[in-house]
C-alpha cells in the first residue's frame, strides 16, 4: 500500500481512538474518584453516566469564547491547540503490538521525550498571553517544574535505552519480551528506575500530587484562569491525553509492552496502560498537593543525584552481562 | 534518500494532531453563543473580583532564572550521555570510567549550586 495512504488511515484511526479514550478517561476518573469518596460520580446522563463526556464536550463547544481585553489575542488563541498538538503527537511512536504502531522511529524514545518536553511552551505562552497574575504565577511554576523534572525523566529513560541498547520503542519492548521486563531486571535497579520514571512523569504532566501550577486553592486555576469554553477544555484534554500516553510509555519501557501469555499483544498493552493509569488516578485522589519549594527540593536534591547514580549502576550491570571487551 | 520512510507516518500524525486542536478552536468559535452587547466588565482581567491592579507583564523573581541555568547544564549532559548509552557494550570499562569522571565534574557543579542555595526555593 502507498505509505502516505497507510499513514493517513492509521493516524485517523489512532487519533479517533485516543480522543475517545480521553473523553472516557474523564468519565472513569470521575467514577473512581466518586467511589473513593463514597459518592456515585456521574449517574444522570445515560446509563451510569456513560454519555457524560459527550454532554460535556457539547456544552464546552457552545460556551461563549471570551478573550480578556488585556490579553495578547494571537498567542492566547494559539496556546490551547498547541498543547493538544504536543500531547497527541507523542502517541505516534507508542507500540501497541508488534507492527501496530504509527511510526517505528529508530529514535522513538527521544521523539517522545522531545515532544513532551516541549509541552511547557504552550502552557507558558497561554499564561503569559493571559496577562493575569494568577496565570503568570501558574505558568512560572509550570515551567520551573517542567524543566526540573525533565532531567530525572530523561535519565530514567536513558537507563532503559542503555539496558536495551536501542532507542526504538518497539525494539525496547522486543528486548523485554526476549530477556525479561525492565521493571524486574536487573533486580532492584529496574524497580528503582521505574519509580524514578513514574514520579518524574507525574510531575512533568502536572498531575496531583505535583499539580502546583494549577493549585486551585491559591492560584484559581493557574495558566487556565482566563480561558473559557472549548479552549479551557483543550487544556484539560491535553492533560488527560498526556497522562494516558505517559502510562502507555511506562508500560512499553518497563512493563514489557505487548509481551504477555495467551492473549494477543494489544490486550496486554491496553491492560498495562490502563493499570498504570489507574495507579496515577489512585495517587491523585490519595495524596495531598506538594508545596512548590518541596517539589523543587525533591527534584534537585534527591531525584537528580539518584538518577545519576542509577545510570552508573546500570552501565556497570550492562558491562558485566553484555559487555563485549 | 531525501526522507526516511518511517518518518512519513510521524509527520502525518503530527499534522493531524495539530488539526484536531485547531479545528476545535474554530468549531467552538462557530458554534458558541456570542452575546450581543457585552458589559464592559466582562472582558476585564480576572483578579478575584477586584479591579486588576497593574498588568502581569512584569519582571519576575530571579530564582526561576537560576533553575533554568542549572537545567541547561544537565540538558547538555544528556546530549553526551545518550550516544554513550548506546555504545557502552562495545566500549567497555574505559567508557564507563570516563563517564564517571564526567558525571563527577557535573556533580561537583551541582553540589556548588546546592551549597550556594541556588536550588533553594525561598
Amino acid at each position: 500500500m502507498n505509505p502516505w495512504l497507510h499513514a493517513v488511515l492509521y493516524s485517523l484511526v489512532l487519533v479517533t481512538v485516543l480522543m475517545t479514550c480521553t473523553a472516557y478517561a474523564t468519565w472513569l476518573e470521575r467514577k473512581v474518584a466518586g467511589r473513593m469518596q463514597s459518592r456515585l460520580g456521574p449517574t444522570r446522563v445515560g446509563f451510569a453516566g456513560l454519555l457524560q463526556p459527550i454532554a460535556d464536550a457539547l456544552k464546552l463547544l457552545q460556551k461563549e469564547d471570551i478573550v480578556p481585553l488585556a490579553a495578547d489575542r494571537a498567542l492566547f488563541n494559539l496556546a490551547p491547540p498547541l498543547t493538544v498538538f504536543f500531547a497527541l503527537a507523542t502517541a505516534a511512536v507508542i507500540p501497541f503490538s508488534p507492527g501496530l504502531l504509527a511510526s517505528d522511529l529508530d529514535i522513538g524514545a527521544l521523539y517522545v521525550l522531545a515532544l513532551s518536553g516541549l509541552m511547557v511552551f504552550p502552557v507558558w505562552i497561554g499564561s503569559w498571553a493571559s496577562n493575569n497574575k494568577y496565570a503568570l504565577l501558574g505558568g512560572m511554576r509550570a515551567v520551573a517544574q517542567g524543566i526540573s523534572y525533565e532531567i530525572p525523566l530523561l535519565l530514567s529513560v536513558t537507563i532503559v535505552i542503555l539496558m536495551a541498547d536501542t532507542m526504538s520503542l518497539s525494539g525496547i519492548v522486543q528486548v523485554q519480551a526476549d530477556e525479561g521486563w525492565f521493571i524486574a531486571r536487573p533486580f532492584g535497579l529496574g524497580l528503582a528506575t521505574f519509580a524514578l520514571f513514574f514520579v518524574a512523569a507525574l510531575a512533568e504532566g502536572n498531575r496531583i500530587p505535583f499539580d502546583t501550577p494549577e493549585a486551585e486553592s491559591e492560584l484559581v486555576a493557574g495558566p487556565t484562569t482566563e480561558y473559557t469554553g472549548m479552549k479551557f477544555g483543550l487544556f484539560y484534554m491535553a492533560e488527560y491525553l498526556h497522562s494516558i500516553i505517559v502510562a502507555g510509555l511506562g508500560a512499553a519501557l518497563f512493563l514489557g509492552g505487548w509481551d504477555g501469555p495467551i492473549a494477543p499483544g494489544l490486550h496486554w498493552m491496553v491492560l498495562k496502560t490502563l493499570g498504570l493509569w489507574m495507579v496515577m488516578l489512585w495517587a491523585r485522589w490519595t495524596f495531598l498537593r506538594f508545596r512548590t519549594d518541596q517539589m523543587m527540593t525533591l527534584c534537585w536534591r534527591y531525584l537528580v543525584p539518584a538518577s545519576l547514580g542509577l545510570l552508573m549502576a546500570a552501565a556497570v550491570w550492562v558491562h558485566a552481562v553484555h559487555g563485549v571487551s | 534518500m531525501p526522507m526516511a520512510t518511517e518518518w512519513i507516518p510521524a509527520i502525518v500524525f503530527m499534522t493531524l494532531s495539530l488539526g484536531v486542536g485547531l479545528s476545535m478552536v474554530v468549531g467552538a468559535r462557530l458554534l458558541g453563543v456570542r452575546a450581543k452587547d457585552d458589559p464592559p466588565t466582562k472582558t476585564l482581567t480576572y483578579e478575584s473580583g477586584e479591579a486588576a491592579r497593574g498588568g502581569a507583564w512584569i519582571r519576575f523573581h530571579p530564582r526561576y532564572y537560576v533553575v533554568a541555568l542549572v537545567f541547561v547544564l544537565f540538558d547538555v549532559e544528556a546530549v553526551f550521555v545518550l550516544p554513550w548509552a548506546l555504545n557502552v557494550r562495545e566500549l567497555g570499562l574505559l567508557a564507563i570510567g570516563e563517564m564517571l569522571v564526567f558525571l563527577l565534574v557535573l556533580v561537583l557543579g551541582w553540589a556548588y549550586a546546592l551549597r550556594k542555595g541556588a536550588l533553594k526555593w525561598q
